[in-house]
């Protein structure tokens, strides 16, 4: 049996959000925040419609995909049919749910992750300069922990040396 | 059940050398566990966040950075300085508790 092979540990990762939606944004948070509590150096990247996750206005209230979700489903296993999710404040209804089982598991809001990744010393939060001109955002709309808008250039630049993942 | 032997004692262990039985665990080898994660001086505060994580594991409470953060003792950047690279693994370590199972 050949001895299991210790591979070295990664001294930093780079983190890319593209989309809005609650569970997306989730899946970067967590995989930072991570990172960071393993004392890997991250880099989150926000680009597109993750930009609502650090945009002041929005970060408190992002939703789930209720429409167009296959996977989405009410506890229990009890199917939701995409349909169901056309239907006025069922997107709230099924965020709030999601919201109340995460607040179970001690898991924190958008805010909290995205301080904590700060307060870490060792995660850093961006915004994409692209995104940032085509939903005429200014660095005043952002939340006031984002160090500071990249270009995809500078990204890599930073970026360099760790892998990046894409959530 | 491995063992090892620090500060003079033998203490058990699991793989990655967390501490198995509480009932071992002293200051004097907590100063030491410490030592071998990095940390060569435990302040007031360092011993204030040991004695917070004993009396949660104790309770059966979760362990999380959050729960960590609220505690009261410490706020994140506080516990990331006391116990850089690592926080919630090498304070659990050094408390004499099991690493934490979960993603936060």
């Amino acid at each position: 049996m050949p001895a299991k092979k210790r591979h070295e540990k990664f001294q930093k990762v780079s983190i890319i959000c593209v989309r809005g939606s609650l569970e997306d944004v989730y899946a970067s948070l967590i995989l930072t925040n991570g990172a960071c509590l393993e004392g890997i150096q991250a880099n989150l990247f926000f680009t597109f419609f993750g930009l609502d996750a650090i945009t002041e206005k929005r970060m408190d209230s992002l939703h789930i995909a209720a429409i167009g979700n296959p996977a989405l489903r009410l506890p229990g296993g009890i199917p939701f049919p995409t349909v169901i999710g056309t239907i006025p404040m069922m997107e709230s209804l099924i965020t709030s749910m999601m919201k109340a089982e995460m607040d179970k598991l001690s898991i924190p809001s958008v805010r909290e992750l995205l301080e904590m990744i700060r307060d870490s010393g060792i995660g850093h939060i961006y915004a994409c300069m692209l995104a940032m001109d085509m939903f005429r955002l200014k660095k005043s709309d952002l939340w006031d922990g984002v160090e500071s808008v990249l270009t995809v250039g500078k990204f890599y630049e930073l970026a360099a040396g760790g892998p990046i993942i894409s959530t | 059940m491995p063992q090892k032997r620090i500060a003079g004692h033998t203490i058990d262990v699991d793989e990655s050398g967390y501490m198995t039985n509480m009932s071992q665990w002293t200051k004097e080898i907590a100063s030491a566990l410490a030592k071998e994660v990095g940390i060569n001086n435990l302040t007031d505060k360092h011993w204030a966040v040991i004695e917070y994580i004993q009396n949660a594991v104790k309770k059966g409470d979760a362990l999380t950075i959050r729960s960590l953060g609220k505690s009261g003792i410490v706020d994140t950047k506080e516990f990331y300085e006391l116990f850089p690279e690592g926080p919630l693994k090498k304070s659990t370590l050094i408390s004499g508790v099991p690493k934490p199972a979960g993603c936060i």
